[in-house]
């Protein structure tokens, strides 16, 4: 795809994996087997200058996506197209070994923890000067001289003061301030910032944003935002993509994205930000459950386990049909609950995505008819469940209850006002 | 609510001794906490917030040494024999943490969890009983009853921040902290477990004290609010009253300099948070309060109700010179008035 002068990066099809082992050990520990699609086909591109949000929950992927930019994590296919402001694009997905190392001047990343990104053993001096000296850019007195410029530009001054410090002399704010000192030593134009402000207290928050909005500024740097927090994302951002479970759900303008949300996703993260204003009552249908596990993602769109507008081609499937009598589960009395759960027991025929599941009674305790009226009653019960709406039929077979399920319509990134959004509901028919 | 408080705190000091000095965690907090309220607990990091929740239980570290007067439902607790203190722990008090996982033995079943938490409490309680009690509990917190024989790793981290509720309650405290107990999770997730803390009170009578550093949870599910900065409580009262009407200059610079949805210009605090081994003399946030006055850098301010007198419990208390200025419980001198001359910040001690 064609690239036009003012962008900076073009992401195309971008997927990166992890394959995770299945030892015993790392089950036992909760660690999933399989392939994690950490970033499963994501497009973007970046205008000089702009400041793009990356939104989401943990797990959906914004810091892979990060890192893939920087080519600090291998992309599984796809390319991201750098092209500098004057010169050819490359794709940084391909490069490797000193190519990469000195792409990394023109495109720096600032972690979450500026602890953890601070050497404890390292004076500031040593810490910010380390990119001139890995880059053979500068040393003696030039070098020095760049690290009080950089330690002064990002407000640690007297510079002099704080060269002999270590990171443990230092509050959070300040690491922080050291660590973009770091990042801007090497004159990038991109910076990639995970979280920068997420571990930092509410009123350091706001004078760390204002630096990096003074940096921007006056060193014409773009910036990648990567958040869960939608607050400062609206107000940092120019644009902004909602990831989920490695995709974009929507992406658009800031104003375009907080004025009319369009994903059930956006929608719904957007109603459960605690609002300090305590007129603005707690929101009471926020979606259930979490982000599920990334090595077994649901069926058709990946949000549809949680979301109060799912249609019957969302991608309903048996694992859904499970959480329901699970949660069904939560609201029965005791005696109920175990007598159910003597019939079915724990309903291990529903972990799949297949098209159609029987449910019989479990070790033949019970009848068809148990089953049929066990699910009759939970049906009646709750009406309303999304779920209902893609189960297309519930029949007694002569072994136990038979359930089959919508097919799923595919769910791509489609023009919905000035976003993109992903979701069968959109655009909107005319 | 009853007008008889559960938990009753006057003037407590925490210190931990360190090679510099005694650090002043806490530092002469007193508060109430009403049947079934949720008190909220608020402040920047360092403010003594969980120095004064852990304190209250009972767990704070070796080293660290407290003081005050501390009643729970009438019984002296810093009178009490550690052996006394450990039977209220669990029974009448109890602790919700921010890390689920680290609190939760990976090699034992949640039955096996709540069997232990339990059997501390109650040698002789049966099995039935056990599972009696747990289920009900975990019920209320969402848990589906069929996951009782799981182990800790099948659960995601919302669901084992639930489970971390549920193990506190099933002994059904009368008063329980819970110190950031949503820091680690999503906002969806933390949305739910703020709506399941703030129904605990209709779910099972308790008392709760909410220690956060984000605005946004304290207006979303407490009753009152106290506001901690460098080992005090500066302002106490209703969310509503405090949120809409600071009284104290830092509660309504921290206001302003929360981001929200609604923010359009960025604010914040110049300077930074004293270090509590020697903190500012009069009032400690003096060297960064922009109402400072000749006499808050000399002496600290006596607290006052807003509704006049001396602070009592369910008023809305302020410990500002300006503030009770304002409000008539004290008159000041024309020197003691006079505006502070401010010392220039350098640029980083902004952060
Ligand atoms: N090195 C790795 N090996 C295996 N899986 C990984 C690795 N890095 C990330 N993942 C998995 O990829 C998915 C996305 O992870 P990523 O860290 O990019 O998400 P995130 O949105 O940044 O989350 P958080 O906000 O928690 O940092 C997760 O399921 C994660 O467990
Ligand atoms: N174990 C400890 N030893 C020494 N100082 C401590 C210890 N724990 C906390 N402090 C100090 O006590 C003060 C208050 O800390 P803390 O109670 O953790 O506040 P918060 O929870 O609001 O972050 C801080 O100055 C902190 O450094
Ligand atoms: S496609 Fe849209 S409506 Fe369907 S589940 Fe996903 S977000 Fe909900
Ligand atoms: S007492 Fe003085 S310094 Fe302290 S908050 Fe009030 S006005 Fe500011
Ligand atoms: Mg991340
Ligand atoms: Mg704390």
């Amino acid at each position: 795809m064609p690239t036009k002068p003012d962008d900076i990066l073009a992401i195309r099809d971008l997927e990166v994996h992890f394959e995770q082992s299945g030892s015993s050990l790392s089950r036992l520990l909760g660690r999933p087997s399989g392939t994690v699609k950490a970033v499963d086909g994501i497009n973007i591109t970046l205008q000089r200058g702009e400041v793009l949000g990356l939104v989401g929950e943990s797990g959906s992927g914004k810091t892979t996506l990060g890192r893939a930019i920087l080519g600090l994590v291998p992309a599984t296919s796809g390319t991201i197209t750098y092209t500098p402001p004057a010169g050819e694009g490359v794709d940084i997905a391909t490069l490797k070994g000193a190519t990469l190392r000195s792409m990394r001047q023109r495109l720096q990343m600032v972690f979450q923890d500026p602890s953890a990104a601070l050497n404890p053993s390292m004076t500031l001096e040593t810490a910010i000067g380390h990119p001139l000296v890995i880059h053979k850019v500068a040393s003696g007195e030039e070098l020095r001289q760049r690290v009080i410029a950089s330690l002064e530009r990002v407000g640690l001054s007297p510079a002099e003061q704080f060269l002999s410090k270590y990171p443990s002399d230092l509050s959070g704010g300040q690491k922080q301030r050291a660590v973009m000192a770091r990042a801007i030593i090497v004159g990038p134009e991109l910076v990639v910032a995970d979280e920068p402000v997420s571990m930092l207290d509410m009123s350091v928050r706001a004078k760390v944003l204002q630096l990096m909005l003074d940096l921007k500024r006056d060193l014409g740097l773009t910036y990648v935002y990567v958040t869960h927090d939608l607050a400062t994302a609206k107000f940092f951002c120019d644009r902004v993509a909602i990831m989920y479970l490695g995709k974009i759900v929507e992406i658009g303008p800031s104003d375009e994205i907080f004025a009319d949300p369009k994903h059930p996703y956006t929608k719904s993260l957007l109603k459960a930000i605690p609002d300090p204003d305590p007129s603005k009552a707690i929101p009471r249908d926020l979606p259930r459950g979490e982000i599920p596990d990334a090595a077994r993602p649901p069926k058709g769109c990946s949000f549809h386990p949680r979301c109060p507008m799912a249609r019957n081609d969302c991608g309903w499937e048996p694992r859904d049909l499970k959480s329901l009598v699970e949660e069904h589960w939560t609201t029965t009395d005791l005696a109920t609950f175990e007598r159910e759960h003597e019939l079915v027991g724990h309903l291990v025929e529903l972990n799949t995505s297949a098209g159609e599941v029987v449910v019989e009674p479990h070790r033949g305790k019970g009848s068809p008819d148990d089953v049929w009226a066990m699910f009759s009653a939970i049906k009646d019960a709750r009406p309303d469940e999304p779920l209902w709406r893609g189960v297309t039929s519930m029949e007694k077979t002569p072994a136990g209850v038979k359930f089959v399920f919508a097919p799923s319509s595919p769910v791509n990134l489609r023009a919905s006002g000035a976003s993109e959004v992903a979701c069968v509901l959109y655009p909107s028919a005319p | 609510m009853s007008a008889e408080p559960i938990v009753r705190a006057r003037d407590i000091r925490i210190w931990y001794g360190t090679t510099r000095g005694p650090v002043k965690a806490v530092d002469g907090v007193s508060f109430s906490v009403g049947k079934a309220e949720i008190l909220g607990l608020v402040g920047e990091s360092g403010s003594g917030k969980s120095t004064l929740g852990r304190g209250l239980l009972g767990l704070l570290p070796d080293g660290a040494a407290m003081d005050g007067e501390l009643t729970f439902e009438g019984v002296d607790l810093l009178a009490a024999t550690p052996k006394q203190r450990f039977a209220y722990r669990g029974t009448h008090l109890g602790m919700i943490f921010q890390e689920p996982l680290t609190r939760l033995n990976p090699l034992m079943r949640i039955s096996e969890h709540f069997s232990e938490t339990l059997k501390t409490h109650e040698p002789s309680i049966s099995k039935a009983e056990i599972e009696r009690r747990s289920l009900e509990v975990l019920r209320v917190m969402g848990i589906p009853p069929s996951r009782f024989s799981s182990y800790p790793h099948e659960f995601s981290g919302g669901m084992r921040q639930r489970l971390m509720i549920a193990l506190a309650l099933v002994l059904r405290p009368a008063f329980v902290v819970a110190d950031e107990p949503t820091t680690a999770l999503d906002v969806l997730v933390e949305a739910q477990i703020i709506k399941i803390l703030h129904d605990l009170r209709n779910s099972f009578d308790t008392s709760l004290l909410l220690i956060t550093h984000n605005l946004g949870i304290i207006a979303e599910a407490c009753d009152r609010v106290a506001v901690m900065y460098a080992g005090q409580i500066v302002e106490i009262g209703a969310v509503d009253k405090v949120f809409a009407d600071p009284q104290h200059p830092y509660t309504r610079e921290l206001l302003r300099s929360t981001i929200s949805l609604s923010t359009t210009a960025l604010h914040s605090i110049p300077g930074a948070p004293p270090d509590l081994v020697d903190p500012p003399t009069g009032c400690a946030f003096h060297p960064r309060c922009p109402d400072a006055l000749a006499i808050c850098a000399v002496t600290r301010p006596i607290a006052y109700a807003r509704d006049g007198g001396a602070p009592r419990s369910g008023s809305t208390d302020v410990a500002c010179w300006v503030a009770s200025a304002k409000s008539g419980t004290v008159t000041l001198t024309p020197a003691e008035a006079a505006p502070l001359p401010r010392e220039e910040l350098a640029d980083a001690d902004e952060a």
